[in-house]
């Protein structure tokens, strides 16, 4: 069994979530070119280990909120609440191993 | 360039034998002699280098590396796993084949892979056990009668075989459906695919690995890829954990772990690896004839030759990396099959797994060159990958061999996400299987 941790709620069933995606930097309405429209849309980093995502509590507080799990344990590390996290800052914290900050903050917005 | 004599030289180093044939007489001599059967692949020493590298032992990888071999006489060939054969999506699925799909390419591409699965086993002399038993695709609805109706008209000007059905044929075909109108997702039809059926994925995947392997391709199993050599914008070279390989041409064929693959030569592939998950319970004789897929309900089930009841589901709706079960999906399957099948209530299930399932944006494979000089890939083939096999081994060999991308594969390129030409086969791929 997956235990999601909502920021509101504590440890929850996935089954009452919503995986809402890899966060993702959405590019600049008025002058996105194609390829960074194709980027938004299409391309994940799909990564088997740390990842940065959008949870939904469907079936509970129903606040959307930032996690970052373990694509291949499944296990969560941290989640927080605050609306967007900044995705591309968030990714970077990860991509360049910095280390998990206590539960309920978030990596560098 | 091609290391011709060094395949040679690993030949007699192992001293390789062609296998014997398969055959009724050949089982009759063996039963009473005491002799072992000779294996069916060989194990070779890593060469230094080969003219193709295939990433992945799936039925995908496999089936190129047996028409290079075959069609092309191409056989300096090595495919690579990082386990065994066949332990990928290959030998985790539930074997479901069929062509009626919506798009008229798609419907053609599939219609080829059947036609191959038709005549596998005698061109592979191993037997796959191809069960055409037909195959329902039930509508619970209107909007997806509608799709139905669209996609048996496409099917049919395609000359395939597949027609709308109303509740008493259904009822006809599977006497232990529940089509009576007070269920909570009546059935108000189905698409009914005669040539649709299961077959043996096991043997599949050893039948390529052993018609290709007597061709002389090498087989490898627990030979990771760990990276890719280039110069300038061209493979040179793979690198694995047990040595090095000179290649100038590398495939990937590894399913949910494409991406992971591509990132060794920054290809970004628009691939997400969600696990999907499949049960099977305790056998019983013989009673359900053709495969029944409700997509409205999340759930398809088919009997086997050897009487269990295989059933799948939707894929796990968040992306993983990990092959473990959950209880969540055993609940939700059964709750669902007993709609459709109140009378197996009793049936225990006996093992649950999952597999890697590689989805794109757009449920269809993305196959051919990359950005990349000499790095292809043959990937994105979700939930519904295993019926094409034969098709896609072909169509990539040929683009190996001859430098051409056929026509039947030109419309799954990586550069239609940026250039906005999605396929269009969602209606016919997502839940069907
Ligand atoms: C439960 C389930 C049910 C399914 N049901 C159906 C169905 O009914 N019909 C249908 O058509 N399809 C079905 N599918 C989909 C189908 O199984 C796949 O699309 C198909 O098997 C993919 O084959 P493949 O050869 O591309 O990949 P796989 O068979 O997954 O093989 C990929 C291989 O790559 C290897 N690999 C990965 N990384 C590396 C590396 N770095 N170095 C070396 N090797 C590596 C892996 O070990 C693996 O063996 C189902 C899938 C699942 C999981
Ligand atoms: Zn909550």
């Amino acid at each position: 069994m997956i235990l999601v941790p909502c920021p509101h709620c504590g440890p929850r069933n996935v089954s009452e979530f919503r995986h809402v995606g890899e966060a993702t930097a959405r590019p600049a309405v008025a002058s996105a070119t194609p390829e960074q429209w194709r980027d938004y849309l299409y391309l994940r980093r799909n990564p088997a280990g740390w990842t940065i995502e959008t949870w939904y509590h469907r079936a509970g507080c129903r606040a959307y909120f930032g996690a970052e799990r373990h694509t291949v344990t499944n296990r969560f590390r941290r989640s927080w609440l605050g609306g967007q996290v900044s995705p591309p800052a968030a990714v970077a914290a990860l991509d360049g191993g910095v280390e998990a900050s206590s539960p309920g903050t978030p990596p560098s917005t | 360039m091609a290391p011709e004599g060094i395949r040679l030289l690993g030949r007699q180093r192992d001293g390789w034998r062609r296998p014997s044939r398969y055959s009724a007489f050949g089982l009759v001599r063996h039963g009473l002699g005491r002799a072992e059967w000779p294996r069916a692949w060989q194990e070779h020493d890593l060469s230094s280098g080969y003219d193709v590298v295939i990433v992945g032992g799936g039925v995908h990888g496999l089936a190129t590396a047996y028409y290079l071999a075959a069609n092309h006489g191409i056989t300096n060939v090595a495919v690579i796993d990082k386990g065994y054969i066949g332990g990928g999506g290959s030998g985790r699925n539930t074997a479901i084949i069929r062509s009626n799909y919506l798009t008229p390419e798609g419907v053609r591409f599939y219609d080829r892979s059947v036609k191959l699965y038709e005549s596998l086993s005698a061109d592979l002399n191993f037997n796959v056990m191809f069960s055409q038993r037909g195959h329902l695709t039930l509508a619970h609805n209107d909007g997806s009668l509608r799709t139905m109706r669209w996609r048996a008209e496409v099917n049919k000007l395609e000359g395939i075989d597949s027609e709308v059905i109303g509740p008493e044929d259904i009822k006809r075909l599977v006497p232990f459906m529940d089509v009576s109108t007070d269920t909570r997702y009546p059935i108000l039809g189905a698409l009914y695919h005669p040539p649709g059926g299961i077959i043996r994925h096991d043997a599949v995947v050893w039948g390529y690995a052993r018609g290709a392997d007597a061709r002389g391709v090498h087989i490898h199993q627990n030979t990771e890829l760990v990276g890719i050599e280039t110069v300038g914008d061209r493979v040179v070279g793979a690198l694995t954990n047990r040595g090095r390989i000179a290649t100038p041409v590398i495939v990937n064929c590894t399913a949910g772990w494409a991406t992971l693959v591509a990132d060794m030569v920054g290809v970004r592939l628009p691939i997400v690896t969600h696990p999907l998950q499949a049960a099977v319970t305790e056998p019983v004789k013989p009673f359900l004839g053709p495969v029944v897929v409700s997509g409205t309900l999340h759930v398809y089930v088919s009997q086997t030759d050897r009487g269990e009841l295989v059933f799948g589901a939707s894929t796990d709706p968040y992306p993983s990396y990990s092959m473990r079960g959950s209880l969540d999906f055993t609940e939700e399957l059964a709750g669902h099959v007993l709609e459709l099948m109140p009378s197996i209530a009793q049936l225990r299930v006996l093992r649950q797994w999952a597999g890697l399932c590689d989805i794109t944006p757009d449920f269809s494979p993305v196959m051919g060159v990359t950005p990349v000089g000499g790095f292809f890939v043959d990937v994105g083939w979700g939930t519904y990958g295993f019926k094409a096999g034969p098709v896609a081994g072909e169509a990539m060999a040929e683009l190996l061999a001859t430098g051409t991308t056929p026509e039947n594969i030109a419309g799954f390129d990586l550069a239609r996400f940026a250039e906005g030409r999605l396929v269009g086969e969602k209606g016919a791929a997502a839940v069907g299987h």
